[in-house]
């Protein structure tokens, strides 16, 4: 691909081949190894992947919030909101005026922690204010009337008691809900969520799932939705990204990854989720062996280790390239068409 | 909040009569009395006193009665007269010795608190923003050296170099041809050559510690989740960082300001000693050496009761600044 090409019309977010590095004592750590991946305006992209695969870094390498010890080691991420202008946010330093910009007003996001991701000692209403104030000008009076219309936006009852309210008040989904009513303050193109739910009871993830879709479907922004659950994914993607150990292994429509998987890995994920009522007595399929230890990737396809479908001098030399399909489907492996029509039936 | 601070002072008041008593039971518990300690005083300059003459005195000042009825009369001549007391040591009033030498200690102490937090609270807070940076580095070792040297030798060596290189007179708070000149100019000027001596060594001990402090507890909040979602708003890195972990990790200062107090009336007693300063520190010294008890034990009481305000305010403090607790 030419890495000159200008953004489609429709897209939001654009990823090339980014790389982010860990040099560590014992080597170095490809955390985010040449991922590519696009958003489009208004879409939902679930990104899957185990721990360690480098799903968060990656979207703190678009917010430029990487861990001090991080290396951006190459790729290029482009992001133009609804404002039109456009944004390399991977030539962007750190702590740079553009990007600040960027931040909190073009991008918001939303962290799994919901119990420490807020300051302890200031209240939900300042802590919104500040964001709003920051990027939208308003003064004191109609920050704070906006801070109080976001936290009905986001279900809080009695919002302008909450806005006196600290963190330590509320329970866990209803300071999600404080988080989600200050990523959305500066009316964002994209809001990144990072595992908003694995914090929270079912039910209470239920009540934010539904949240972060009425909101999406009123303010046409798109989300980043970053999870190791697939029953999530399910319930709140349009497109679905695949990533194992720093890349993407498998990017398609939310249908096509549930019912025709073309990666091994996305089917071997698939097959392990417990069904109800299905394979009653029988164990339930687990992938073999464990993930790689980040100093010594597998070389060629660094599943093959644990792929039931590898060929030896194939997969354990060459990586896979990306294969795309008509459907728009694309996965890294080399016999990906083979299992163009196996989907599990 | 209110109702918090009326129960914090409430709950403050049978600590306080407890210390009291405490004081006072320190202040009879060497042998003999006031009497006996008049009669040796007496003793040294040749003039007797009979047992006729020690038994009347005692049946005048009260000693012969319980313990008790004597602890009333000390106490209620504290609370409703501000009478501590005869010091026989220096044959005066323990409330004038104490008096004259407050507001000297006091500023002394309140201006090396000041600078020990200037210092300690920036340093710490850039040493732990740029952790294992060249500065921070360098600022550990000052701090273990500062830490490490004791304030009296510290204010050993400052004075020997004011004196054999800045030819400036040391020790005190004046030039001995100011002593007892009245205020002017030239005398605050003369102060200022004298009081920077003191509040270096004073600032450097206190401040080593603080930073030491108040890098590790920013380090502790620099991780947390909340720090990222400062970040992610889009605040510059000044912003971030001192309004949201610099408040948090301010909580141990806060809390501990208030003992402080304490502190700020008997200064650093060593180092007052050292530098010869008109300060409480070397009365209480001298008071606990020469059993000067009326003096020593008004002492205890003082720095007693000044430790339970202190902790009084610290707490009120805490909760002003920290909504966790407030609310607890």
């Amino acid at each position: 691909m030419d890495t000159k090409a200008p953004m489609p019309a429709e897209r939001l977010l654009d990823l090339e081949d980014v790389h982010v590095h860990f040099p560590m004592r014992e080597g170095l750590v490809k955390a985010v190894n040449g991922v590519t991946y696009h958003v489009d305006k208004g879409e939902v992209l679930g990104i899957v992947g185990e721990s360690g695969s480098g799903k968060s870094i990656t979207a703190r390498a678009i917010m430029r919030l990487l861990p001090r010890n991080a290396q951006a080691a190459g790729g290029r991420i482009r992001l133009r909101p609804r404002t039109g202008e456009e944004f390399e946010l991977s030539a962007l330093e750190r702590n740079s005026r553009a990007v600040r910009q960027v931040r909190g007003n073009h991008i918001g996001m939303i962290f799994q922690e919901p119990m420490t991701a807020l300051s302890p000692v200031h209240t939900i209403g300042d802590q919104i204010c500040r964001t709003i104030q920051l990027h939208m000008g308003l003064d004191k009076r109609a920050a704070r009337a906006r801070a109080a219309d976001l936290l009905a936006r986001v279900r809080m009852p009695r919002p302008q008691q909450m806005l006196d309210n600290y963190p330590h008040q509320l329970s866990g989904g209803m300071r999600q809900r404080a988080m989600i009513a200050l990523a959305i303050s500066c009316n964002p193109s994209l809001l990144i969520a990072d595992e908003p739910t694995t914090a929270l009871d079912v039910t209470t993830e239920a009540q934010i799932l539904d949240l972060l879709r009425e909101l999406q479907a009123e303010s046409g922004m798109a989300i980043v939705f970053i999870t190791h659950n697939f029953g999530v994914v399910a319930d709140i993607a349009d497109r679905v990204a695949v990533m194992y150990l720093g890349r993407i292994v498998e990017t398609a429509s939310v249908d096509d990854i549930f019912y025709a998987p073309k990666h091994p890995y996305t089917r071997a994920l698939l097959n392990s989720i417990p069904r109800l009522g299905v394979d009653q007595g029988r164990r339930l399929p687990t992938i073999p062996g464990m993930v790689p230890d980040p100093f010594s990737v597998p070389a060629g396809c660094a599943f093959n280790p644990r792929c039931t479908h590898a060929v030896a001098g194939v997969c354990d030399v060459e990586t896979p390239p990306q294969r795309q399909f008509a459907n728009g489907q694309s996965a890294r492996c080399h016999f990906a068409d083979t299992f163009a029509e196996a989907a599990h039936a | 909040m209110t109702a918090f601070i009326f129960r914090r002072a409430l709950l403050s008041i049978p600590t306080l009569i407890f210390i009291s008593f405490i004081s006072f039971v320190i202040i009879q518990l060497p042998p003999g009395d006031f009497v006996t300690a008049y009669a040796a005083q007496l003793r040294q300059s040749g003039e007797y006193l009979s047992a006729a003459q020690e038994a009347m005195l005692r049946e005048q000042f009260g000693l012969n009665d319980p313990m008790l009825v004597q602890y009333w009369r000390w106490i209620t001549n504290i609370v409703f007269r501000g009478d501590f007391g005869f010091s026989l040591e220096w044959n005066a009033p323990v409330s004038t010795l104490i008096w004259d030498r407050l507001g000297l200690t006091l500023a002394i102490s309140s201006l090396s608190l000041v600078f020990t937090w200037l210092i300690a609270i920036p340093v710490g807070v850039y040493s732990a923003t740029r952790q294992y940076s060249f500065f921070d580095h360098l600022f550990t070792i000052f701090g273990f050296l500062g830490k490490g040297t004791p304030d009296f030798l510290l204010a050993l060596v400052l004075m020997w170099i004011g004196f054999a290189y800045l030819h400036i007179d040391v020790g005190g708070l004046f030039s001995p041809q100011y002593q007892n000149a009245p205020w002017s100019l030239d005398k605050v000027i003369n102060l200022l050559t004298h009081l920077w001596i003191p509040l270096v060594v004073l600032a450097t001990g206190g401040a080593a510690g603080l930073i030491r402090v108040m890098r590790a507890n920013m380090l502790d909040e620099l991780g947390k989740p909340y720090v990222e979602t400062a970040y992610a708003q889009g605040l510059s890195e000044r912003q971030v960082v001192w309004n949201y972990p610099v408040r948090v990790a301010l909580n141990p200062f806060i809390s501990t300001v208030g003992w402080s107090l304490p502190a700020l009336f008997s200064g650093d007693v060593i180092t007052a000693v050292v530098l010869n300063l008109p300060t409480t520190g070397p009365l209480l010294l001298k008071a606990l050496q020469t059993q000067d008890m009326y003096l020593a034990g008004s002492f205890i009481l003082i720095l007693s009761v000044f430790t339970v305000i202190g902790t009084l305010v610290s707490d009120i403090l805490l909760a002003w600044f920290d909504p966790r607790i407030r609310y607890a």
